[in-house]
């Protein structure tokens, strides 16, 4: 059958503005979203530019706007939106548009990396593992599954709104949590410091975005409030 | 541009980034990847990675050295199967004590899952060895390492595309990087180069790889004179999710899944009496389409994979990510249903040839290619010979990226650097001009379509020299098209049209090498199955192929511990 896509288009090298451009492509009800566009690459256009990399929803390159939706190129499949007359294709919002479905995520990394997302430590490594109870692992396990996709935080309308954009993001505080939730971390303190104010866990306005939009089915919102909850009974008790 | 580093390392997978955690407080190191960080295919790893830490049950070394040899059908150097195997339990410790979550047992030890090949008492009986996090373990060993990467100021080129290696007086001095997001050339100057660039599983139709597995590293270091050892074996996981390719981690035979025919027949019970479904990959794929052959297949070419009897919570707990592709691709619930496999393209266990220590090999007497070094999948030191097991490339990863960066920290306060010239850069600039002004009547897609189903025809789990030959003209006839491919999209910002074409090009002189390798070792060995020499031969063939540019040669396989036998599961 063919497949009507709407798909926009910018290159700051040469285009004032965006604009949209309409392709038609070959395509079978089981074909991905991520087939479609390579076809439209190789069989009419191949100024245009997407990232991909793995293809089956593991590495996260592929994060964009289908039908005003964030979700991954490759995990969407054509009849997945079988009622539409069309699709359209954009960028995913928040971040900067570099050329077409390409957006900078250089800032994306910048807030990932300002949770301190890694393991702190102060008592020595044993000389084997550090011992962790199933239950234990269980309550993190869910924010193992991150990808850093970034649908998350380029959905959250508190990301979206210039008046709050400095929201380090949904996917920053999976990271967070992930570890502030890891029995084996005594990073409590530092973690806190960072995540207990407006642009952190604070910034959160549960939209509930995140967690519709997460293609690994994380529950972004709910691990966002376990942090808060966390953060106000720090000032009750102890923490590592 | 113009930039001078230490330590160069191209590749962002498991071993580029352990490679730069082992060096970076002694050396300024760079990382160049052309995708953006933790995108590499190392991500996709699922099952988890081989220690014989005996959690779950008793583990030595020496088994897992067996198993490992064994699995190579006795052609990986049993020096390097040594040092992996011995050094596994701490590469997994550390991990752990870097964060990495894995999964745990009752005890709150690292929990372990039976794999493919991996066994008790030397073949007795399937032995839990793979230490895993869920299905993800590449990845979040991947994100670990990266933000490992991060804490100790590893700088990073990104979206950059490597077209050359520098030489200046027959050594490694740098490279030459296309960036993607703006068309800029830069010179990236070093005293040490580490090719850690992943496999070209992209050459074939069906693969399990990544979009960027394309062998890029390989061909650029074939490209400057230096050997590829063992290209003909080729890994076809048996498990592939069809139609599509993507990888179903051995791990669900693992926790117990079960290969069935169209008969509702257990068939692995007649080709690996002792393991069944947990044999080494090789035998497992064969097995598939041996099935299919004789008509106990699905129409189109499948066999069932049935985890129906491990019950959702299992499922669902340890194969999270399988269960979320099967049911997102092809609407199937692999909790009540068998999910349709075939064998698909996964792994290269050839590559460039190095030392235990990542050092690259030139020629078959062991002389050092100066300045450049070369680990994980794009290297050959080999430990995995003819035939991988599985879980056993992230310890390879890990092990070896490791000892490069330790030998690349001991090796650069000797290195003078040659202050290198323009020249390199001007090239550069030459072949992108020359790509994108020549006209022609040829498109990239046609041309690498062809290519991948000619490897499937020719060149995937059962080969013979008639198809061999097809494949060698064939490749010939695609390599004087691609002269006449013309680049339609001329801009500078994120143009993949045109790094695509540079990756056909490696993709066409691979091809070649592995066809030309498989074409002269005439004998059936792991991955390797040549109907018309359906046996292993020893005699002649217990030893390693070097493709030079200008011909063929050999070198002895490294035998210490296990003579070779028969190899039987």
């Amino acid at each position: 059958m063919i497949i009507k896509f709407r798909i926009f288009r910018y290159n700051p090298d040469k285009d004032v503005e965006p604009y949209y451009q309409n392709y038609e492509v070959e395509a079978s009800p089981k074909d991905r979203i991520l087939d479609c566009l390579n076809r439209i690459r190789a069989e009419n256009d191949p100024t245009l530019s997407f990232r991909m990399s793995c293809g089956h929803g593991v590495c996260g390159s592929d994060g964009m706007r289908i039908n005003g939706t964030s979700a991954l190129a490759c995990q969407k499949l054509v009849k997945d939106f079988e009622k539409n007359e069309e699709l359209l294709i954009e960028p995913l919002q928040v971040f900067r548009v570099r050329k077409d479905l390409v957006v900078d995520m250089d800032p994306f990394f910048e807030r990932y990396y300002s949770v301190k997302p890694y393991l702190i430590t102060k008592t020595p490594a044993p000389d084997k593992e550090r011992l962790q109870s199933i239950e234990e692992h269980r309550e993190f396990e869910y924010a193992i599954r991150c990808i850093l996709c970034a649908c998350c935080t380029a959905s959250c309308p508190v990301n979206q709104n210039k008046a709050t954009e400095t929201y380090i993001g949904p996917a920053a505080l999976v990271r967070a949590f992930r570890y502030f939730f890891d029995s084996r971390d005594e990073g409590s303190k530092e973690r806190i410091a960072v995540l207990d104010s407006k642009d952190g866990a604070w910034g959160c306005q549960t939209k509930w975005m995140c967690t519709k939009v997460c293609p690994k089915e994380i529950p972004v919102t709910k691990q966002i409030f376990e942090i808060k909850k966390r953060i106000l009974e720090s000032s009750k008790g102890d923490l590592k | 541009m113009s930039f001078k580093h230490d330590i160069v390392i191209v590749g962002s997978g498991l071993a580029g980034l352990r490679a730069a955690v082992e060096c970076v407080e002694e050396a300024h190191v760079a990382i160049v990847s052309k995708v953006l960080p933790t995108r590499s295919h190392s991500g996709a790893a699922q099952g988890g990675i081989t220690a014989s830490i005996g959690n779950e049950e008793e583990d030595h070394w020496e088994w897992h050295m067996f198993d490992t040899v064994k699995g190579s059908d006795y052609l990986a150097d049993q020096d390097a199967v040594e040092i992996m195997v011995k050094d596994a339990p701490r590469v997994i410790y550390e991990l752990e004590h870097m964060g990495v979550p894995f999964s745990r047992n009752a005890e709150g030890k690292i929990a372990q899952r039976n794999f493919g090949g991996h066994t008790s008492e030397y073949g007795k009986k399937p032995v839990k060895r793979a230490c895993y996090a869920s299905d993800r373990t590449g990845r979040v060993v991947l994100d670990t390492l990266y933000d490992q990467c991060l804490r100790h100021n590893v700088k990073f080129y990104q979206e950059h595309y490597v077209l050359s290696l520098v030489f200046e007086k027959g050594k490694c001095s740098g490279l030459v990087a296309y960036d993607l997001s703006s068309g800029e050339l830069n010179l990236i100057e070093a005293k040490a180069v580490l090719l850690a660039t992943g496999g070209c599983g992209r050459i074939f139709k069906t693969t399990s790889n990544g979009f960027a597995s394309t062998g890029d590293g390989l061909n650029l270091a074939h490209k400057a004179g230096i050997p590829l050892m063992d290209m003909e074996f080729i890994q076809f996981h048996p498990t592939g999710l069809y139609p599509l390719g993507i990888l179903v981690s051995e791990a669900a035979r693992g926790e117990g899944g079960i290969l069935r025919n169209s008969l509702g027949e257990r068939f692995m019970e007649r080709y690996a009496p002792t393991v069944k479904d947990l044999a080494a990959r090789d035998v497992v794929s064969r097995a598939i389409l041996t099935e299919v052959r004789e008509g106990r297949g699905f129409e189109g070419g499948y066999v069932h994979l049935d985890l129906t009897h491990l019950g959702e919570e299992k499922i669902l707990e340890r194969l999270w990510e399988i269960t979320s592709f099967v049911r997102i691709y092809l609407g199937i619930d692999p909790v009540h249903e068998p999910v349709p496999v075939y064998p698909t393209c996964h792994y290269l266990m050839g590559g460039i040839p190095t030392d235990s220590d990542g050092r690259v090999l030139q020629d078959e007497s062991g002389t050092i290619a100066k300045g450049l070094y070369a680990a994980g999948e794009c290297a050959c030191v080999s430990v995995h010979g003819a035939n991988r097991l599985g879980c056993n490339s992230l310890l390879d990863t890990l092990v070896f990226g490791r000892r490069c960066g330790l030998a690349m920290k001991k090796d650069i306060p000797e290195i003078e650097p040659d202050p290198v010239l323009d020249e390199p850069l001007k090239k550069g600039k030459e072949m992108i001009a020359s790509l994108l002004y020549r006209k022609g009547s040829e498109k990239i897609d046609g041309i690498r379509g062809n290519m991948q189903v000619m490897m499937m025809d020719y060149c995937s789990v059962f080969r013979d020299e008639k198809g061999l030959n097809k494949g060698i003209e064939s490749i010939r006839s695609l390599k004087t098209r691609f002269s006449d491919v013309e680049i339609v999209n001329k801009g500078r910002n994120f143009n993949y049209e045109l790094m695509e074409a540079v990756e056909l090009g490696h993709q066409l002189d691979l091809a070649e090498v592995i066809l030309l390798s498989a074409l002269y070792r005439k004998e059936s060995r792991g991955a390797h199955f040549r109907e018309d020499f359906p046996a292993r031969d020893d005699k002649n063939f217990l030893k390693h192929t070097l493709v030079f540019r200008e011909g063929l040669r050999y070198k002895p396989a490294t035998i210490t511990r296990f003579k070779p036998e028969a190899r039987v599961y």
